[in-house]
């Protein structure tokens, strides 16, 4: 009975995921319409909300091209890396006190190490696209990714001192009291702009670039295999958004509403943030974005922990 | 149930060993290393390992592997290094080497057959892992976090280098 139950939510899971993110290229858009003060889709039904099953129609009816000069089988496998690893991930996020799919005492590990796996996506579509472009692309993942990792695992690492456990149910209860944005400001603050980065989105899209780099790694993708890569670019939002909603905004707990109510309406809000971020910052440089991570970034996630670590340690002396 | 895990996945990173090191092409070889390395992390998490398992992947699939792709694609390895390595596959290459691995893999099989029962059935928890590296092995971690403060200081030192010499050249 048990695992049938976990099956059916592996289903449930899957299903609203793919779901949630095609409806969210429609409500991304029309979020940008809002904030740049344009219309966005809005003719397809109501809202414009049919313009989802229009895009994916004509995504479906293109030609599935795959270049003569490409490296065939990583060209293909390249973008199904992205989504599996993505939608791995969701396996850990504990949606309400018993919806979660496995609660392992490493959750959180695996999630960055889901995360962590999803590079590769980027990296061989732009190595097996055989084509200067993607190349520059996949390259500038690789060294992004790799660096905004460093401090996206250690930003974690203040939570996970307080609450003593990887295990991610056990981080939302230790938030009974008091949310981690209250005691973890800087750590959100450095998982947010790591998450930004680690998924590519705009202020941070310097692997695809449009201007400088035509696409970048998907420079020779069309038709469904590009698709692919937007499905995995935004699971991988919609994840970051439910990482920051479990161990910074207090999961699923809130008053009144029902728990699982109250974790979709906290990842709408984040969402609706990382949309607002990408209407409101323009691309940074390349290098730009390196001396941040490594001279802004970093200090700040190293203080962060060291203050932590030290407040934790007087308390634990306090209470003795 | 786990004996029958356990041998799938070690037969797969088996596999994926021995089809990353008889591949010509760099790119491929990689992705099947990368594949080795994840049924090793599956192996560690059925030993009862989790943590190791995680760190696994991480840090070996996530972190170093995507630096050795990120190599690969500096190179930007072409036709030419193919016909190369595959010419390195030549028997004569790898016949000493075999022999040894032969031997190491005897001496292994006769070692393993001495301990019973490695599979252990209450997992190690984050916890002791890090009770046992910052308690007796207290040094090993420090030394550890020494050499690789001196790659650190190295590489500082070559890219400042080439910085400078750089600047001098336009200057």
């Amino acid at each position: 009975m048990d695992e049938l139950r976990v099956i059916s939510m592996i289903f449930i899971l899957i299903g609203g995921a793919v779901g949630g993110a095609a409806v969210m290229t429609w409500f991304e858009r029309r979020m940008l319409g809002v904030w740049q003060d344009r219309l966005g889709p809005n003719r397809l039904g109501p809202f414009g909300i049919f313009q989802v099953a229009a895009d994916m129609l004509k995504l479906l009816g293109k030609h599935d091209w795959v270049p003569p000069f490409a490296d065939r089988p990583v060209f293909i496998f390249a973008p199904t890396a992205i989504v599996i690893a993505m939608m791995l991930g969701f396996a850990v996020v504990p949606f309400a006190p018993d919806l979660v799919i496995i609660d392992m005492n490493i959750g959180l590990l695996f999630f960055l190490g889901m995360t962590s796996l999803a590079v590769y996506s980027v990296l061989l579509g732009g190595l097996a696209s055989k084509n200067k472009y993607a190349l520059m692309g996949g390259l500038r993942s690789a060294a992004q990714m790799v660096s905004y990792e460093v401090f996206m695992g250690l930003s974690l690492m203040g939570v996970v001192m307080l609450t003593g456990s990887f295990s991610l149910p056990a981080i939302v209860e230790a938030q009974r009291d008091w949310w981690f944005i209250v005691t973890q400001p800087l750590g959100l603050f450095v998982f947010l702009v790591a998450g930004l980065a680690e998924s590519h989105r705009l202020p941070f899209d310097l692997p695809e670039a449009e201007h400088e780099l035509t696409a970048g790694f998907h420079t020779e993708y069309g038709g469904m295999k590009f698709a692919m890569f937007m499905l995995g670019e935004y699971l991988g939002l919609m994840l970051i958004s439910c990482m920051i909603t479990t161990l910074f905004l207090g999961g699923w707990l809130g008053p009144f509403l029902p728990p699982l109510v109250w974790f979709f309406l906290k990842t709408a809000v984040v969402i609706l943030f990382f949309i607002l971020l990408r209407a409101a910052i323009p691309r940074p440089r390349y290098d730009q974005l390196m001396s941040l991570g490594w001279k802004v970034m970093l200090p700040i996630t190293l203080i962060n922990l060291m203050l932590t670590g030290a407040i934790a340690l007087w308390q634990a002396e306090a209470t003795l | 149930m786990i004996p029958v895990l356990f041998y799938v996945a070690a037969a797969i990173a088996v596999g994926a060993a021995i089809l990353a090191m008889t591949r010509s092409n760099a790119a491929h070889a990689l992705i099947f290393l990368i594949v080795s390395l994840l049924g090793i992390a599956v192996l560690f998490f059925l030993l009862g390992a989790p943590f190791a398992a995680a760190l696994q992947v991480v840090v070996y699939a996530g972190a170093i592997m995507v630096l050795f792709v990120f190599v690969i694609m500096m190179l930007n390895l072409g036709g030419n290094s193919q016909e190369k390595e595959h010419d390195l596959l030549s028997f004569e290459y790898w016949l000493v080497p075999g022999v040894m691995a032969g031997i190491l893999l005897g001496e292994l099989v006769i070692a393993i057959n001495q301990t019973t029962n490695p599979l252990v059935s209450d997992p190690v928890l984050p916890k002791a892992v890090a009770l046992s590296l910052f308690g007796p092995y207290m040094l090993g971690v420090e030394l550890a976090s020494m050499l690789l403060l001196a790659g650190l200081v190295g590489a500082y030192h070559l890219g400042r280098d080439f910085l400078v010499r750089n600047r001098e050249r336009s200057s």
